[in-house]
């Protein structure tokens, strides 16, 4: 049987603007299954380090690997391919568009990666539970609806890696809980969850700590 | 990828008609940028087509642009084949005349014999006191002959011919001033000329007017000098050139500003077409960051813009029809013409439009890092 391939693999990656190095020599390998919280100080790292995972930046220098896949010699397109293939976004502000319904929303993933399917979008709903609420438009849900919305965006095209930044971080206790309870579900399905944010509780749900601080890994902790 | 499927294509309708019911209030302000913008265009367009046609026809009221002359007199075939060689929808009205010397208390005076409603169609520019003759037996007489006989309307004068049996009492029914030297003529019926003179069925002159421009004019002078045997049509060049040259500049100053407000109608569009893709920067951000290509950015906006830009245009055309419309209404009391291939190329102006306005800011907007917008936001 052959190696499994890390979801996420950066060797040495460098990211500089100016003379400022926002990410400094980063080695980081991320397993697939895993749940890796990313926590540290603003200005830390930790949005460089998404963007540059999420397809949306380059390195200055190093290498960034997803499933296996080395982004360092890839063109705008490639990029864009492996985004939309091999990750899930979910963003602390939703970013879900206004006049679009939460079902068309999911859809609208699908129609990027592949063929839209309605009743397969209906499924990913249900699954976050807001089937009910699939021709509410954005405006129309809570805040912690929209943020399942997104999530089940995110899901639509299971995607083997799902980055979120700071997703609890404009809901209240009782909806952060709820969205944190789906990506405990996906965890137990095996899908890589990698998490920015600031909140302990937040992070402490993960499998895996991960604390930068000037752009370099000052932590490293297995949490179970 | 996204598009290309049935599923695909269904999906693409399904976004924009979303875009384009949801979004109604900024739909509203695109489409009203476009139809103001089209519908100008078609007015302005409509109106620099039909008012110099409309203001000709008008102009022809001011007279004959076109005289026929003939070498010794002119008969009734001549006039008919003269009048065969004019474009039906060109002949405004046309008169002849026959020329005779009579006497009014043993003064020689010119009057002039002729059909008295073709007479009014070519001489409407005359000011009129009284009215003219409705019958035989009824006279009209210039301003100059009414002050030297001292005669006024309602009254009655003998008119004497070559003899002194060849006289008629006529009713003076109307005094005309046409400013010149008209105004020393007396008009009166044909068959009151032939009592007078013993002589009917010729004429001494025929006048046209036509409503042509100059060159066609000169060009139908021409042909009737070419195909009329015994006759000499020549344009009345001072009038003819004076129109021209109102309707030249007429065409121009609406051509200038048709040109002026196209300039205006494209900032227009731009500036809301920018302000609107700029609005939704966040939206295109976020479809990249779903894993939309640049180019899909692009066909997806670009094409809605366009789809705006049909709609808007024909909204507009509809409206610029209406608007022309009222305008020559009240200027002209009368309608103008529908042009279809106008219609049509007002409303691929307005998706041109569209597309050009949306290009520059939807390129822009695609070829921003998302992540920035997305962190911004």
């Amino acid at each position: 049987m052959s190696e499994m391939t890390d979801a996420v693999r950066m060797d040495k990656v460098t990211k500089a603007y100016g003379e400022l190095k926002a990410l400094d020599e980063l080695d980081l390998v991320v397993k697939q299954g895993e749940w890796v919280s990313i926590v540290g100080p603003s200005g830390s790292g930790k949005t460089t380090c998404m963007n540059l995972i999420g397809c949306m930046d380059r390195p200055t220098s190093g290498v960034v690997e997803i499933s296996g896949l080395n982004l360092a010699n890839m063109n705008e397109n490639d990029l864009t391919r492996v985004r939309r293939e091999q990750i899930g976004l979910v963003f602390q502000k939703f970013h879900l568009i206004g006049h679009l319904s939460a079902l068309e929303n999911v859809m609208l993933a699908q129609y990027y990666h592949s063929i839209t399917d309605e009743s397969e979008a209906l499924a990913v709903l249900e699954r976050v539970g807001l089937a009910a609420r699939a021709t509410h438009r954005p405006s129309q849900l809570s805040g912690g609806e929209q943020q399942r919305v997104a999530i089940a965006r995110a899901l639509i095209n299971q995607p083997p890696l799902i980055l979120a930044d700071e997703p609890t971080g404009n809901l209240d206790a009782a909806n952060a809980a709820a969205v944190l309870e789906l990506f405990a579900e996906l965890h137990t399905q095996g899908v890589t969850l990698i998490v920015v944010t600031h909140d302990p509780s937040v992070a402490a749900r993960g499998t895996r700590e991960i604390v930068l601080d000037h752009g370099t890994l000052v932590r490293d902790s297995v949490l179970r | 990828m996204s598009g290309s499927s049935l599923a695909g294509r269904r999906m693409r309708f399904r976004l924009l008609r979303a875009s384009l019911m949801r979004r109604r209030s900024r739909v509203l302000i695109e489409l009203l940028a476009v139809a103001i913008g089209a519908s100008t265009m078609f007015s302005l367009a409509t109106l620099a087509l039909d008012v110099p046609r409309q203001l000709g026809q008008e102009l022809r009221g001011l007279g004959a642009n076109l005289l026929v002359s003939p070498e010794s007199e002119l008969d009734a075939t001549q006039l008919q084949q003269a009048e065969e060689l004019i474009p039906d929808d060109a002949l405004v009205a046309h008169a002849a005349f026959r020329f005779q010397t009579i006497t009014i208390n043993e003064q020689p005076y010119l009057a002039a014999g002729t059909d008295i409603a073709a007479a009014k169609s070519v001489k409407g520019y005359w000011d009129l006191d009284g009215e003219w003759p409705s019958q035989s037996g009824e006279v009209l007489v210039g301003r100059d002959v009414a002050d030297w006989i001292g005669l006024q309307v309602g009254q009655r004068v003998t008119l004497e011919g070559a003899s002194i049996e060849q006289q008629l009492r006529l009713q003076v029914s109307g005094i005309f001033s046409a400013g010149g030297n008209e105004d020393a003529l007396v008009v009166i019926t044909e068959s009151d000329l032939t009592t007078l003179t013993g002589r009917g069925g010729r004429y001494d002159i025929a006048e046209f007017s036509v409503a042509l421009d100059q060159t066609q004019l000169s060009a139908l002078a021409a042909q009737i000098n070419g195909s009329v045997a015994g006759v000499t049509a020549s344009p009345v060049q001072r009038m003819a050139s004076s129109e021209a040259q109102v309707l030249a500049m007429l065409r121009s100053l609406l051509v200038l500003v048709s040109v002026i407000v196209l300039a205006l109608t494209l900032i227009g569009i731009s500036t809301t077409m920018m302000a609107v893709v700029t609005e939704r920067r966040v939206e295109i951000a976020l479809r990249m960051a779903l894993g939309a290509s640049s180019r899909s950015i692009q066909r997806e906006f670009i094409g809605e813009a366009v789809v705006l830009g049909a709609l808007g245009g024909t909204l507009g055309v509809g409206l610029g029809y209406v608007l022309a419309n009222t305008v020559s209404q009240q200027v002209f009391a009368a309608d103008v013409r529908f042009n279809v291939w106008f219609g049509l190329v007002c409303v691929g102006t307005a998706m041109l439009l569209a597309w050009l306005a949306s290009r520059h800011p939807v390129s822009r907007a695609a070829a921003i890092d998302p992540a920035l917008v997305l962190r911004e936001e």
